[in-house]
């Protein structure tokens, strides 16, 4: 099926000029799903998805005017509630939950007359950079099997790598949607926090958390995007600013636009074959007429303490409601309430998400507060400094997404700390809030995929969009998709 | 009259817990019933759904910064919220939304009787917005030893009031609440019912030898759910408490709770570990950024309260303190009886007049239910009965019979006392022969008044209403009396 692996912009050209039907999209989608072996997909229903389309359909036969994603397969982390599907969080204490209502964006891509492929698959509330900590066993690197897929939305990246969905959402806490889409070879964009509403994404750690998008090239995560964005009433955090023409962004001329390069993200960690890869990328920049402005940005390296501090804090607090009282998993030790509830949160919770329950709510503790969480909150902003100090000499900060290429499974299992480092250029992007993308540069000498990561200011996606799309048509890895098994 | 040995002296200080009484609740549009069928006002934000999330009633802020004006409270323009985390079936989200080191609204003040005839000022801490819990109910279902929750209540918006340890007694404290209280009714922002839990108190306490500036260790009483239950707790731990310095017991801070039945107060808890509750900034919501121009208007709002009205009723209509105490005991009553005042503003005859008639007639019959009260009758209506006695119409006991006609209709006393046939006697010729003929039949207390007693007028014109009924005017009645034993 050709057009699944066309872009997602040309597909739903094709549904709106009614060359091919949401019905035959969603078909050739399902089958695909169904032969899936990246385990990508945790929630899968062909009747459902089949009916969306079908109704996609049904609205154009009456002659009523479609939305801007009229048929497009879209799918969706598990982290955003579904009416209509389970939601799991990729945890056992939400084994089976199906939840009343909609996350706002998950209604907004109904009301643009997205088809829903599924749920996919992730590590546990978000937490983590590999998939690994996923309770229903992790997605495959559709690039090569016995590797990670990055994390925590793995199943969002790899479904669109392996030609699951024309698109999906996923969220990004301190990396989660750049470092996959690096891993996995695709687009990830993740938007300045308040650009899309958060209601209904269950929460791993508040202030950090952003809905963002995935497609295989630039134009179809920027179109998705502006499907998603916006103030929501619903959601105190989400901010009401001017929405740009996303897409009308990608083509623009990024010439004159000064990059700049931190040399903090190209010291020891980053591994030679995608420090070679982001160099060139770095060189293609300057061919598209960009400078590039070398930085300093001298509080990177504490970005990883400051986020599994501030993360771990929230998340600790934001999981307290899953305690066996009103939905999901209870465990019942028939003793008294605080067994119950023990009991409950043990079986439910993997050992990764329990590390992080400890560790917050250490943090928050008397006596502790003041040592990490608010000094953690103080380094927030000086990170959050060096942004403005690096933005006041250049228009968008470029480097690598991730320090490595996909990992084999198990590789950093035993290590948590290891595993952490792996969003050690993402996290800076996440504490200072900004919006962040990760495009697909060179591929390694092995052939596995490397992403560059292009930073802006707060709001300006239009200008990052606009690099992002330069940089993707001079990029050896433009086209560029996994064998198909 | 207290119980307090003299060599101690106790230190208490209140924390206040008031629902706000806004039509929604403070995170979410669920209506805040009170009464409806268990988990029906309820959505995915206050039953703390996975993904909800809350967002601020702007209705229940401006109850809160007008109580905060109220209570001469600084209103602070940035304010923030927080959770305060601990694990409870009533608590959907695992996390209570709160304010913690920087609430809304601080150093206020708030004037109580002192129990001499005077005042005395008790500092307010702070004023912070909170969300209530849902109710946790035993023993209603089949299944033995399951409880089951109600979350309606869960989000209805709370202020929590925190005063000051100003407070030295159990007298000191009752007048506190009572205070607050009718300025949160007079306000409009909570109805004041203790029992039904819409205005909670938690009572801190402490004795130290008198004359010590040192506080003793305290404990805390919790929802104590009546004033004269605040009024015997106290007194109890002062007696407790006492008790223990007496014989140089220590004990750790707890946290005790009233036994009705026991009339005493019992251990419940002891604050430690426990008492952690990890407060950290709410990130799911800005901070309150509270602009000036619109707590200046919100100042606006503010009625006068209930001790300036007082002041007024006094000072300018020269009622008494005890009469402009009930006259105000509820804002509904205070405007009923200002309505009839407004018949003859500033007229302090009028004024006494018409206390005394709408505090022994009217408010026998009143009905107050939190925010609103019943009257029997309209203010229209006093102000014509008592028209009908200035006028010389009827007298004072027939208005309190005509009165007795009309209460419950809309009926205009004018007509009724008409139809009845009341009308005082005032023929001068009538009168006068009555009052000659008393004035025979007794002729010792003749005697007695020729001689000097003119107090005995007083039995004279008793005898003359007993003969009309009480239609008799009075006033002609005396005049006449004077000339017959003159």
């Amino acid at each position: 099926m050709e057009l699944l692996d066309s872009s997602l912009l040309d597909a739903a050209d094709a549904v709106r000029a009614g060359k091919i039907s949401a019905r035959e999209l969603a078909d050739a989608a399902i089958a695909r799903i169904e032969r899936d072996d990246t385990h990508a997909y945790l929630d899968f229903d062909p009747a459902r998805t089949r009916a969306q389309a079908i109704s996609v359909d049904e609205k154009r036969a009456r002659g009523e005017a479609l939305g801007p994603l009229a048929g497009v397969p879209i799918g969706l982390k598990d982290v955003l509630c579904t009416r209509d599907a389970r939601t799991t969080c990729g945890s056992k204490i939400l084994e089976g939950y199906r939840p009343p209502y909609d996350a706002t964006a998950v209604a907004k891509l109904r009301a643009a007359d997205a088809v829903f492929t599924g749920k996919l698959n992730m590590d546990e509330f978000a937490m983590g950079s590999s998939n690994e900590n996923s309770a229903y066993g992790p997605v495959k690197n559709p690039w090569d099997k016995s590797r990670v897929p990055g994390g925590s939305s793995g199943g969002s990246a790899a479904a669109v790598s392996a030609g699951l969905a024309l698109g999906t959402l996923g969220t990004d806490t301190g990396g989660s949607i750049r470092q996959p889409a690096a891993l996995c070879g695709v687009v990830g964009l993740k938007p300045t926090y308040g650009r899309v509403s958060r209601y209904g994404l269950v929460a791993f750690a508040s202030s950090l958390d952003q809905i963002g998008t995935f497609a295989a090239d630039v134009r179809g995560a920027a179109r998705l995007l502006e499907a998603i964005a916006g103030h929501d009433g619903h959601d105190a955090t989400s901010v009401a600013r001017p929405i740009d023409e996303y897409v009308g962004a990608c083509g623009r001329d990024p010439k004159g636009l000064r990059l700049g390069v931190p040399a903090e993200y190209f010291e020891a960690g980053l591994e030679p074959e995608v420090k070679a890869s982001i160099e060139a990328g770095l060189k293609a920049f300057e061919g598209l007429g960009c400078t590039l402005v070398p930085l300093q940005m001298p509080h990177t390296k504490h970005a990883v303490a400051t986020y599994y501090v501030v993360a771990t804090a929230e998340c600790s607090s934001n999981l307290a409601r899953f305690d066996g009282v009103r939905y999901g998993l209870r465990v019942d030790p028939g003793k008294d309430l605080e067994a119950m509830y023990g009991a409950t949160r043990d079986r439910g919770f993997g050992a990764e998400v329990k590390r992080r329950i400890l560790l917050g709510t250490y943090v928050l503790s008397a006596g502790y507060y003041d040592a990490y969480y608010t000094k953690a909150q103080k380094v927030r902003t000086l990170i959050r400094r060096d942004f403005e100090a690096a933005f006041a000499k250049c228009d968008a900060i470029v480097g690598p997404t991730s320090p490595s290429v996909a990992w084999p499974f198990g590789a950093k299992v035993a290590d948590p700390l290891a595993m952490y480092l792996a969003d050690v250029y993402t996290l800076p992007a996440s504490l200072a809030g900004l919006p962040g993308i990760s495009v697909p540069a060179a591929p390694s000498a092995s052939g596995l995929p490397v992403g560059m990561q292009i930073v802006t200011p707060a709001w300006d996606e239009a200008r990052m969009l606009t690099l992002a799309h330069a940089f993707e048509q001079v990029s050896p890895a433009k086209g560029k998709r996994p064998a198909r098994s | 009259m207290s119980t307090v040995p003299a060599r101690y002296e106790a230190v208490i200080g209140l924390e206040v817990h008031a629902q706000l009484l806004t039509k929604t609740k403070q995170f979410c549009s669920c209506p805040t019933t009170f009464g409806a069928e268990p988990n029906t006002a309820v959505c995915p934000v206050c039953l703390g759904l996975p993904g909800a999330l809350p967002v601020l009633n702007r209705e229940a802020v401006a109850m809160g910064v007008r109580t905060a004006l109220a209570l001469d409270c600084r209103v602070n323009e940035r304010s923030v919220f927080a959770r305060k985390n601990y694990f409870y079936p009533d608590l959907p989200k695992g996390y209570q939304i709160s304010q913690f080191d920087l609430p809304f609204s601080e150093h206020g003040k708030l004037e109580i009787p002192d129990g001499a005839g005077g005042a005395k000022t008790v500092g307010i801490t702070r004023i912070h917005f909170e969300e209530d819990a849902g109710k946790n109910l035993h023993g209603v279902t089949e299944a033995a030893g399951r409880s089951v929750v109600d979350l309606n209540r869960a989000g209805t918006p709370l202020i929590e009031i925190v005063g000051e340890p100003d407070l030295r007694s159990a007298d000191d404290a009752v007048a506190y609440l009572k205070r607050l209280r009718e300025i949160l009714v007079a306000l409009e922002v909570n109805d004041g019912n203790l029992e039904e839990g819409s205005f909670r108190c938690d009572v801190n306490i402490s004795v130290r030898p008198t004359g010590s500036t040192q506080f003793g260790t305290r404990v805390e009483v919790k929802n104590v759910n009546s004033f004269r239950n605040v009024h015997k707790a106290i007194e109890h731990e002062i007696a407790r408490l006492s008790g223990l310095a007496d014989a140089g017991e220590t004990f750790k801070q707890h946290t005790r709770q009233w036994d009705d039945e026991g009339q005493r107060t019992v251990f419940l808890r002891i604050k430690e570990g426990s008492d952690d509750y990890r407060y950290f900034p709410e990130p799911d919501l800005p901070p309150l950024i509270l602009d000036r121009p619109w707590v200046d208007a919100l100042a606006k709002t503010v009625p006068e309260l209930p001790d300036a009205r007082r002041r007024r009723l006094t000072s300018a209509l020269g009622l008494t303190a005890y009469d402009a105490e009930v006259l105000t005991a509820h804002p509904k009553i205070g405007d009923f009886f200002e309505s009839v005042l407004a018949a003859h503003p500033s007229d302090p005859a009028w004024a006494k007049r018409a206390a005394n008639f709408v505090m022994t007639e009217v408010l026998a019959e009143a009905q107050a239910h939190g925010l609103t009260v019943t009257f029997p009758v309209t203010p229209r209506q006093i102000v014509e009965v008592l028209d009908l006695v200035t006028a010389g119409t009827i007298s004072g006991k027939q208005a309190k019979e005509l009165y007795g006609f009309i209460k419950g209709s809309s009926a205009s006393p004018t007509e009724v006392a008409k139809e009845k046939g009341m009308a005082q006697v005032s023929d001068a010729a009538v009168l006068e022969q009555l009052c000659q003929k008393v004035v025979d039949e007794n002729p010792k207390q003749a005697q007695a008044y020729r001689g000097g007693k003119t107090g005995t007028i007083g039995f004279f014109v008793g005898q003359v209403m007993k003969l009309t009924q009480g239609s008799a005017n009075p006033a002609l009645v005396n005049d006449l009396l004077k000339k017959v034993l003159g």
